[in-house]
């Protein structure tokens, strides 16, 4: 049976569709979860999808963290279930403690879409298996704040701990660090800024790079089953 | 106290602010011949607004006219809707229809850049939703003054700011358009706004009110003060005169709204609970109001004191007129409002039944029981007045074409041809616009095959079997200047070729017609020309005008704007996979010119950079062989002939190689062909492209091309060295070549 992973909709989420397609290319059953459900539908893994959920009012991905959905969230994941958080969904992580630190503006100050270089720092974690340590990768990349700052202690903490799973290459928004992305410390939660799904087909993208982002899950569920 | 109808028909001698509010005298007295008294304040409102140039179109229709006399036949069939429509419908294949229009949001963007540019952006993805589409894509065509002015580093990055802020906040993919610079547009920015929407043929929905007791519903964000206009002097003749100072006249959006608008629409519309439907843009409830009425087959009784407001302090005259963002009306059966309520509380949209459809032809409405509107609503939505403005071909005319590019020195030395080639990579209107265009999400949705800088933006419509739709935005002001007839042709020439490039069939157009002032017989001429143009161009071509929108006034002190029609084309492509991209991609691929070059340089980047000059006649279009390069690149396209094709307009030659090699970094080898290599290099002769194929496939196309005749010269080739070599001539570096085409915009961003 295959893997079943949900992808959230919040009031707001621009790239859902984008996501479940991705789901669906690699081979997973896409699972549509609405913001006001208090159940799961009993999927193996969760994608929080990137937009502007509830308008990024107050702070980005602040609101979202309070909807019906994430309780739901915030505890499997404390129990090992792999959650992806792309862009506005690792705000949302960050914003319920799941991940650390916060994305303030760019450092450009303006909205930044673009492909971007980042290096694999770390492939121990269920979202990143399927990648080589040290491996370079095109992803898209589009946000306005982007920005990843956290302080000097949880900075540390990251980089010693060997949490930092994506670096930028050529850093586009002043993340400390150049970091795109993080992991918590089971590996299971995973928050990036660029978007892997928007890098699974030729047809859309430079660069099919977000593809092992979804087979990592695949495969690490598959062990864990076997 | 309010004025009621009643107390309209008591008091007929009160002195009304008509003048104030734009009326004319005579459309003043027209409106009381109408009414069989004087009008109340509200409705004085309603008809102010609705006879406006921008609602009315009161000097532009009788040449809008002339778009109706072209056939409604497409390459892909009668168009579903045309001309009068909120937006034009094309169906492009299996059940599969699109619809797409183009709107000018200029005069706000220049008071206040950010929120202008946002809210035209809003407002035409609801004239697309409106017509049951979900919308899928837009674009932009930008004009702004010199790009080293003062106030184009205020404006500029207001309006980008904002067409990204809230497209991005959509979802809506940005996948092309043009920025243009102009000393003419200092002062008087144009910001259009294109969108793209899709839907199933059987889905499409028309704005009419019908069926006596259907629930008129008001829904989406509260009425506020924004936007109001010269209602603020109606509020205060009516009441108290020190009240206070009514709100900015630049509508404020919230794209978070309009998100949860698009959704929750889609989901009525998918319910099958909608009769009729209306966005409200440009004159808000007075518009949604008379145009629903008037379209449908009853009249319409509407409560305005129901009407949520986010300032209770509203006078029902500036709820008539307000032009608060993100709402929709909708006309329900009774039995459907309560799901429609549901599916509005789902998204947490605010939904208000406001009135009813009513016997009998009259729009009725009334505020707090006491009837302050009692009007045919024809009369408010389509009985504005119309005007044969004076036009006159302009004297100055006759010094512009004394003055011919032609005739301008060309230094053919190979150091000064060279020299110009970077001049012109860096010049503001040829350069690398991406520090705009990186503003903007191209990839939400993922389907966008095609966006920015590629001549055309192309989106895939079927997963199942890749068919999908480009579309291009252009227009030359400088040519437009120098002959308006030839300039709409050309802007129309250069979309459709743009579209074509890239391996898209072209079938229809949407225009923005952008001018300065009306009242000015020269400006009438031109656009009476650029219409003409338009006209005839889209019947040799076979590509009807779906609808469109015309901006008058563009003027600063006495400067008019160069005429800027922009035209919009929309092409089809069956399967999205055999698109032709630009750029130059693998070494060794064979690079040719398609098409005829003269020495026709008038409005040229050229003639602009090296002398300064405009005047002349701009390059003349030839409609028959913009046909058959668009027939050959269509089908290079599905036979998978080439790697790459570019459109060649302003710049030139010079400008397309160097474009095609900056595109992936990849270098090109070629020799001008026998001539005068100024012509050769910077003519912008229309109907050519440069295309690079691999030597297997030369044949083929060669005979495509001989079936078509379309002319084909051999340039050279595709290379590993990241160079472009004009062999006898110049040898640029592309890393020289992209530091200067990158430069402009960054440089004078920068702050």
């Amino acid at each position: 049976m295959s893997v079943r992973i949900g992808v959230v909709t919040f009031p707001g989420s621009l790239d859902d569709h984008d996501a479940l397609r991705a789901v669906t290319l690699s081979g997973a059953t896409p699972v549509p979860l609405w913001h006001l459900a208090h159940d799961l539908e009993g999927v193996d893994a969760v994608v929080l999808p990137g937009g502007f959920s509830y308008g990024d009012y107050l702070r980005c991905g602040a609101i979202a963290r309070f909807s019906p959905i994430m309780s739901e969230i915030i505890d499997a994941a404390n129990k090992g279930m792999p959650v992806l958080g792309i862009c506005n969904g690792f705000q949302v992580l960050c914003e319920a403690h799941l991940l650390p630190g916060a994305m303030i503006r760019n450092e450009g100050r303006t909205f930044v879409c673009t492909d971007q270089r980042l290096r694999v720092e770390t492939n121990d974690t269920v979202w990143s298996c399927d990648f080589e340590r040290g491996q370079q990768i095109t992803i898209a990349l589009k946000n306005q704040e982007g920005n990843y700052q956290a302080s000097p202690e949880t900075l540390k903490m990251l980089e010693d701990s060997n949490r930092v799973v994506f670096r930028y290459l050529g850093n586009p928004n002043g993340s400390a660090n150049d970091i795109a992305g993080i992991t918590n410390e089971r590996g299971n939660v995973v928050g990036l800024m660029p978007h892997p799904e928007h890098n699974v087909e030729s047809l859309t993208a430079p660069s099919l790079d977000g593809r092992p982002f979804f087979s990592s899950v695949q495969r690490y569920l598959s062990a864990l089953v076997g | 106290m309010v004025d009621t109808v009643a107390n309209a028909q008591l008091t007929p001698g009160v002195t009304q602010p008509w003048a104030e509010l734009g009326l004319k005298a005579d459309e003043y007295s027209r409106i009381r011949e109408i009414l069989g008294r004087r009008p109340t304040s509200s409705e004085l409102a309603m008809y102010s607004v609705m006879w406006s140039e921008h609602c009315s179109y009161k000097s532009s229709k009788v040449h809008l006219a002339k778009f109706g006399a072209l056939s409604r036949e497409t390459p892909r069939g009668p168009l579903l809707a045309g001309i009068g429509e909120q937006a034009g419908v094309v169906g492009i294949g299996g059940d599969w229809a699109v619809t797409f229009k183009i709107e000018s949001h200029n005069h706000p963007s220049y008071v206040e850049p950010y929120q202008g540019a946002a809210t035209g952006v809003g407002g035409i993805v609801r004239d697309i939703l409106a017509m049951g589409a979900r919308p899928i894509a837009v674009m932009d065509p930008l004009r702004f003054g010199p790009l080293d002015a003062p106030d184009t580093a205020r404006v500029l990055p207001g309006i980008v700011a904002g067409v990204g802020g809230y497209g991005n906040c959509l979802g809506l993919p940005n996948i092309g358009g043009e920025v243009w610079f102009d000393p003419t547009y200092y002062g008087n920015p144009l910001v259009n706004a294109l969108c793209i929407g899709v839907m199933k043929k059987q889905d499409l929905h028309l704005a009419f009110a019908s069926g006596t007791g259907n629930q008129v519903i008001l829904y989406g964000a509260a009425t506020g003060g924004d936007g109001i206009g010269g209602a603020s002097i109606l509020a205060s003749e009516t009441f108290e005169a020190d009240g206070p100072v009514k709100r900015p006249s630049v509508q404020v959006g919230d794209p978070f709204m309009e998100k949860l608008l698009i959704e929750c629409t889609l989901e009525l519309f998918a319910a099958g609970i909608i009769t009729g439907i209306q966005d409200l843009g440009a004159a808000g409830l007075s518009c949604a109001t008379s145009e629903l009425a008037s379209a449908g087959d009853g009249g319409m009784r509407v409560n305005l004191d129901v009407v949520p407001l986010r300032d209770p302090s509203l006078a029902p005259e500036e709820i008539l007129m307000s032009e608060s963002q993100e709402r929709m009306m909708a006309v329900v059966e009774p039995g459907n409002v309560e799901r429609f309520m549901e599916i509005c509380a789902k998204w947490d949209v605010l939904a208000t039944v406001v009135g009813e459809v009513t016997e009998g032809d009259r729009l009725i409405i009334s505020w707090h029981d006491e009837v302050i509107v009692d009007v045919d609503p024809k009369t408010v939505a389509h009985d504005g007045p119309v005007y044969q403005r004076p036009l006159a071909r302009p004297d100055w005319m006759d010094a512009l074409y004394a003055d011919p590019a032609e005739a301008l020195p060309r230094d053919n030395s190979p150091e000064a041809l060279a020299a110009t080639i970077v001049k012109l990579v860096g010049s503001p209107n040829l350069c690398d616009k991406s520090w705009i265009t990186d503003q903007y999400d191209r990839y939400v949705r993922g389907n966008s095959v095609l966006a920015q800088p590629e001549d055309s933006g192309m989106i895939r419509i079927d997963e199942e079997t890749g068919l999908g739709v480009a579309l291009a935005t252009d227009a030359n002001g400088r040519y437009a200047y120098l002959n308006p007839y030839l300039g709409a042709q050309l802007a129309l020439s250069e979309a459709y070729r743009n579209v074509a490039v890239a391996g898209a069939e072209p079938v229809a157009i949407t225009d923005c017609l952008n001018f300065g002032s009306p009242e000015d017989p020269d400006i009438m001429w031109q656009f009476s020309e650029a219409i003409l143009g338009l006209v005839d161009g889209c019947q040799t071509l076979g590509t009807p005008v779906t609808g469109g929108n015309v901006s008058f006034y563009n003027q600063t002190g006495g400067t008019n704007i160069l005429p800027t029609p922009v035209v919009g084309v929309l092409g089809v492509i069956d399967n999205v996979e055999d698109r032709t991209p630009m750029g130059f991609a693998a070494a060794g691929d064979q690079i040719y010119l398609l098409g005829a070059t003269l020495p026709e340089f008038g409005g040229s980047a050229w003639a602009d950079i090296v002398h300064h000059h405009l005047g002349g006649m701009p390059p003349m279009p030839n409609l028959e062989a913009e046909r058959a390069l668009a027939t050959t690149m269509v089908a290079a396209a599905k036979a998978h002939l080439l790697t790459s094709a570019h459109d060649l307009s302003e710049g030139g030659l010079s400008q397309g190689l160097v474009e095609a090699c900056l595109r992936r970094n990849v270098g090109a080898s070629v020799r001008l062909p026998e001539g005068d290599p100024t012509v050769e290099l910077f003519s912008e002769s229309p109907a050519r492209a440069i295309v690079s194929l691999s030597a297997d496939h030369v044949a083929a196309f060669s005979a495509l091309c001989a079936d078509n005749g379309v002319p084909l010269i051999r340039l050279g080739q595709v290379t590993v060295t990241p160079e472009l070599e004009i062999r006898d001539l110049a040898t640029l570096s592309l890393d020289a070549l992209r530091a200067t085409w990158q430069a402009p915009i960054r440089v004078a961003m920068a702050h």
